[in-house]
């Protein structure tokens, strides 16, 4: 019987690893497309297109694309801020897409951090972000409260002379709860949020705030409570002057008491991950 | 002449035999030098010798000045015509096949505008530096569209630049100039310089003074007059143009240069806070942004890529740009934030903490942002001894300091009966004898190097906010506060701008270090966490404080309250000092 529970817990991580690698994908072959002139909002539908020609129906939300000092979301005060604007895009700027696509009833919500030519500056706040994966994996093994650890990453962040720039995001969340999504015929979206999956995640709200947890992991008192099992897409966002980078990507969370076990990343061949590790070969 | 091994060379043009000086290595890329009026070569020598510890650096003695012939007759023999020709004599004798970059003063830049805005001289020209001197035809354009279409700001700037050219008037009566500067004028000329401008004694003027300032006459009469009424409209420059201009000079407003980027598709701005003869009292930065230039350039020129893309391009990039800034508690806060600022408008970086790691990481992420050189140096400021031979290293490896940036401080809060006297040592240590010692060591080297500089001291609100929570912290900065005044008044005369910053409530690290006197381990804690929120909530960004601090630095202003609580309180201490002892009593939320 716990086998089989293993299995099926094995083949539901498969379906979430799938289209995290889908999303990726997607991201990868957008920003190889992207040229001097192109706008967030072309950038946003050409990843929107890609993925709903793979099969994609739902989102949990809809592609972001953010190009310049919009990386580094400077001066967003407002969530409608977040949403692609006609920015173009020039030489040696930074960009950032994020998608949250969902595939045969999983969810991924991946960001993608890159550059248009060569910026020794983003260069830089991409190599600095591995440190902050393996932080998050280590204090979330150790049952860290969600709270502490959001701090602890703040206090790196700031060490390392950035800002934290998911300061500005909804309610300061650095990581929200996914989970699988009913597929549906018609799947509307309200402000570029699927409802499916925003149902999913108000349900988790109202049964969390009954049991003291949250599905989101913010600086405030309501994650205050250790890692619930489930899966996170945690994305931690730095900012540098007009620069930004992030990573997005599903960390595991069960409930195991072998600390391996108990978090682990949902997938280590990712293109930030396979990034650092080529550098540490080159150097 | 006090130009050390320098070559002598004549060089014949037009029936006048120009005296030419050449310095440095001739392979190099050649430099060469035009000075203004009243002067001769030797204005130069300050900035010459240490131009040619990397270029070719040639000077010439314009007709008629020095030991150059004059025209014969005088009158007719002074216009831009003759003294292109004599330019172009002097570039082919000392860099025949290859071409020159220019740099003038005053007389020497209008003259060079001449040269690098007529066809004749295409290709023979590298670069232009100009500093003190219009060219005379965008000159006449600013005149003719400001008496076309008169508003009043443009008819302001029209009489303001109008009362700056007296001279020029005066300059146009027959014989009497000549007569002024053959008599008492010509004696008295260099105790004026010296009194007005504060140019330091040494080789300049000259004994050939008298007669290079009567000479040099013609050449506002032959050209002024005849170039302000029909200025040419072709006047476009053809060559990239680095635009120095002294903040406090006398005789040009800086209004002059609004729109040059019409006239000159590659130019790069630089303003320097002094008088009108920099060459004289500026030779550092003159020469390292000269240097700077012509090495862009040559880069440019090899590569093929503009000039300006070199160029950093941050707030107050025009004044800092190649300076060297020295900032103390830099690892962190309003001090790293600063570092990040002044690096982004092209200056070299000394971030000073006692943190070494926090300190050079500073440094790091400065070079990625713009600062041509960024070191991180992990110093105590209270430690005497460290600070002095830290000043001499800097002295020694990266050169005199032109911004100090006095910010390392910490936090020390709780009553006064509860503050022990090893808490008020500690407190008075970091924040007053910091800010002495960085003072006395670095504003010494500004001081006996009599170019000029600015001291930013970091103070506080609670400078002048007295607060029964922060005895000593408060006492330290109303210290700091007063300090900086009465250096800034004591450095005036040397050109040393003082500034005391009063942050305010500003979310940076200070809270999390905060000794919190007469509480125990896990109180202090608590204490620590309550505030950083607090300061957290507030979140006013240690980034506007560092626009606020180069913001003083270029304006030169006294004492400067930064977020809108400092601004009240300082407000308040000035018009009712009551209401705020009556604040001070309060018991602060925590």
């Amino acid at each position: 019987m716990a086998s089989a529970v293993k299995d099926a817990t094995a083949l539901e991580l498969q379906g979430f690893r799938e289209v995290q690698r889908l999303a990726y994908d997607c991201a990868e072959a957008v920003a190889g497309q992207l040229r001097p002139g192109v706008t967030e909002r072309e950038a946003a539908r050409m990843q929107r297109e890609w993925l709903r020609e793979r099969g994609v129906r739902d989102w949990f939300h809809l592609p972001f694309a953010w190009f310049g000092d919009r990386t580094a979301f400077a001066g967003f005060k407002v969530p409608l801020q977040f949403f692609p604007t006609n920015r173009k895009l020039e030489p040696g700027m930074p960009f950032i897409l994020d998608m949250a696509p969902v595939y045969k009833g999983f969810t991924a919500d991946i960001g993608y951090s890159g550059c248009l030519g060569l910026s020794p500056l983003h260069d830089k706040l991409l190599a600095d972000l591995e440190a902050h994966r393996d932080l998050i994996l280590r204090e979330v093994r150790e049952r860290r409260s969600l709270r502490a650890i959001y701090e602890d990453v703040e206090g790196l962040m700031i060490r390392q002379g950035y800002a934290n720039r998911h300061r500005a995001y909804p309610f300061g969340v650095i990581a929200h709860k996914v989970d699988r999504v009913e597929e549906r015929r018609w799947s509307p979206h309200v402000l570029g949020f699927g409802t499916q999956s925003l149902k999913g995640l108000l349900s988790d709200a109202l049964h969390g705030h009954r049991d003291g947890w949250s599905p989101l992991w913010s600086p405030y008192s309501f994650s205050d409570h250790p890692p619930r099992p489930g899966l996170w897409a945690v994305e931690p966002h730095l900012g540098f002057r007009g620069t930004g980078a992030k990573f997005e990507e599903i960390l595991v969370v069960t409930d195991s008491r072998d600390p391996e076990e108990s978090a682990f990343w949902l997938d280590d061949d990712l293109p930030h991950v396979r990034r650092w590790a080529e550098e540490k070969v080159a150097a | 002449m006090n130009l050390s091994g320098a070559r002598e060379r004549w060089v014949r043009t037009g029936g006048i035999e120009l005296c030419v000086a050449e310095l440095g290595d001739e392979k190099q890329p050649t430099v060469v030098l035009v000075h203004g009026y009243p002067d001769s070569k030797e204005v130069w020598s300050d900035v010459a010798v240490r131009l040619a510890e990397r270029w070719h650096v040639v000077l010439y003695d314009v007709r008629g000045h020095g030991r150059s012939t004059a025209p014969k007759p005088l009158r007719g023999g002074f216009t831009l015509e003759k003294l292109t020709d004599d330019f172009l004599a002097v570039a082919d004798a000392v860099s025949p096949d290859r071409p020159v970059h220019v740099v003038g003063h005053d007389w020497g830049s209008v003259q060079s505008w001449e040269f690098a805005t007529v066809t004749r001289t295409e290709g023979r020209i590298a670069s232009f530096t100009s500093m003190s001197g219009p060219s005379l035809d965008h000159f006449g354009h600013w005149i003719k569209q400001r008496m076309t279409r008169p508003t009043p700001r443009r008819v302001g700037q029209l009489l303001g630049q109008g009362a700056k050219s007296w001279y020029v008037y005066m300059l146009h009566t027959p014989v009497l100039p000549e007569l002024a500067w053959r008599g008492p004028l010509g004696k008295r000329w260099p105790r004026i310089l010296e009194r007005m401008e504060k140019v330091p004694a040494g080789d300049y003027p000259t004994a050939s003074l008298p007669n290079d300032a009567a000479h040099g006459a013609w050449l506002y009469r032959d050209n002024v007059r005849a170039r302000l009424r029909r200025p040419r409209a072709d006047a476009y420059a053809h060559v990239p143009v680095q635009l120095i201009t002294p903040t406090g000079d006398i005789f040009l407003s800086e209004k002059l240069y609004d729109q040059l980027e019409h006239w000159v598709p590659q130019l790069v701005r630089r303003s320097l806070p002094a008088k009108h003869w920099v060459p004289r009292t500026r030779p550092d930065q003159l020469a390292s942004w000269v240097s700077e230039f012509v090495a862009a350039n040559e880069t440019a020129r090899r590569e093929g890529m503009p000039v300006q893309d070199t160029v950093a391009k941050g707030a107050y990039a025009d004044r800092f740009g190649g300076q060297l800034v020295l900032i103390t508690g830099a690892a962190g806060g309003i001090g790293r934030a600063t570092a990040f600022a002044f690096a982004e408008a092209g200056a070299r970086v000394v971030a000073v903490d006692r943190d070494a790691e926090g300190a050079a990481r500073t440094a790091e992420m400065a070079r990625l942002i713009g600062a041509p050189a960024a070191w991180g140096e992990a110093v105590d400021v209270s430690d005497e001894q460290a600070m002095e031979k830290l000043a001499e290293k800097v002295a020694a490896e990266y050169g005199i300091v032109d911004v100090l940036v006095n910010n390392a401080g910490i936090g020390l809060s709780g009553s006064f009966l509860e503050t022990t006297s090893e808490d008020w040592k500690n407190v008075l240590d970091v924040n007053l004898w910091g800010v002495i010692h960085g003072c006395r060591v670095f504003g010494k080297q500004m001081a006996d190097r009599g170019q000029g500089g600015h001291i930013v001291n970091t103070a506080s609100a609670a400078a002048y906010q007295p607060s029964r929570a922060l005895p000593a912290y408060s006492t330290s900065k109303a210290a700091v506060l007063m300090l900086s005044e009465c250096l800034r008044a004591e450095l005036a005369e040397r050109s040393i701008g003082v500034s005391a910053i009063c942050p305010g409530i500003v979310n940076t690290n200070i809270t999390a270090t905060t000794h919190f006197a007469g509480a125990d381990a896990a109180e202090e804690k608590r204490l620590r966490q309550r505030t950083s929120r607090l300061y957290g909530l507030r979140n006013y960004p240690p980034e506007k404080v560092a626009d606020a601090i180069l913001k003083a630095v270029v304006r030169n202003q006294a004492v400067v309250p930064v977020t809108p609580e400092a601004r009240g309180a300082r407000l308040l201490s000035r018009i009712s000092p009551g209401v705020l002892r009556g604040i001070a009593r309060l018991k602060p939320p925590l």
